[in-house]
């Protein structure tokens, strides 16, 4: 692989976008305006009662609404999850700030909307750039592999280390006598 | 221990080591593709600077040399001049060069080509959709689509053999370029 770049600008914005609370977001962000503080402050104050362990975002009378997250945008973020960034080393494109991570995020998005499921969508993906693609293989054919060999180690291991124990703990049998008195 | 039991050991430990010698000996950064034997992916892309589109379907019949690249990729900067080479050796011909330029501003873009030539159009891609459609995962990256308009030929790594590119260019004229060991 050669230079995979990505503007430093992607990293801030995907990191903006992943934020679920934007109050939390704003302030979180270095260099927070005076204006966004006054309105958390605000929040806070106008609608919670003191003590309070509500979020202020949740809170009754509140200025600043979350939307509601949509199926498709779960479904998304779902998908997303299970897709490799091509780009990155072992993320998904859920987590890549990458700007083609956030392209291909965009490809789910609108495939997902036209109504093709999520099997159609991964299989697109998948037709691309083969079952790496995915962040676990395909519980099928040789794959299947990756999910036995491990209980198989696991119980192998702990069956010879319980035969060899008892080997071990089982005295050894005195010599017939025949044989003794023979030497 | 015995005979017998040294060659249980023996067949037991010989998996193991060959999965560790398949695993231990491929380059983790080469990331698979499937493109070579497959359709190449349609697509009208707007030329850079130039109120024109270029579509797949124009070059039906004849071969396609697909460049992505960006002016922020060094080894596209390393490779340009031997792409240039084989442009002009086929300008005129039934082998058509397109560059698409990927994650870029057209401003960079063009000013990348004034200062190292331009020998033949570059496409802007809108979204990276084309880069997807290809499989792309990064830059630079070639691609060579045969008369029938199959990708036969996918390079994730820069174009430095000019005598190796044109012998690819003219086995896929040819149509002797099989998607086997094509890619690389």
């Amino acid at each position: 692989m050669t230079i995979r770049g990505s503007s430093p600008y992607a990293a801030l914005r995907a990191a903006v976008a992943r934020a679920t609370v934007p109050v939390a977001a704003a302030v979180t962000l270095a260099g927070a305006t005076s204006v966004t503080l006054a309105v958390a402050a605000a929040v806070a104050l106008a609608g919670a009662p003191l003590g309070a362990q509500e979020s202020p975002v949740h809170a009754e009378g509140n200025v600043i609404q979350v939307p509601e997250e949509t199926q498709l945008e779960r479904d998304v973020r779902s998908l997303s999850s299970q897709l490799r960034c091509v780009v990155c080393q072992g993320l998904s494109l859920q987590d890549s700030p990458s700007e083609l991570a956030q392209e291909m995020r965009g490809i789910v998005r609108e495939q997902l909307a036209a109504g093709r499921s999520q099997e159609e969508v991964k299989d697109y993906f998948v037709s691309k750039y083969g079952e790496w693609v995915l962040m676990e293989p395909k519980r099928e054919g040789f794959n299947l592999a990756v999910y036995i060999l491990p209980m198989v180690m696991l119980f192998g291991g702990a069956g010879f280390v319980l035969f060899k124990a008892r080997q071990w703990s089982t005295p050894a049998p005195a010599p017939a006598d025949g044989a003794a008195q023979g030497r | 221990m015995n005979w017998k039991r040294s060659l249980v050991a023996f067949a037991a430990g010989l998996p193991f080591v060959a999965l560790l010698a398949f695993g231990m000996t491929r380059d983790p950064n080469q990331i698979p593709t499937s493109m070579p034997g497959q359709d190449a992916p349609t697509f009208t892309l707007p030329v850079l600077n130039a109120a024109d589109t270029v579509s797949l379907a124009r070059h039906a019949g004849e071969v396609v040399v697909l460049n992505f690249w960006a002016s922020w990729c060094v080894p596209c900067r390393i490779e340009h001049p031997v792409l240039l080479q084989a442009a002009s050796r086929y300008a005129d011909s039934d082998v058509h060069f397109y560059g698409v330029v990927y994650q870029d501003t057209e401003d960079n873009a063009q000013r990348w080509l004034n200062q190292l030539g331009q020998g033949y159009p570059s496409l802007l891609d809108p979204g990276s959709r084309t880069a997807v459609d290809y499989a792309l995962t990064g830059v630079p990256e070639t691609y060579i689509i045969d008369r029938q308009g199959k990708v036969v030929f996918h390079r994730a790594q820069p174009i430095t053999d000019l005598a190796e590119f044109i012998q690819l260019i003219e086995a896929a004229r040819a149509g002797t370029l099989g998607p086997g060991g094509a890619s690389s």
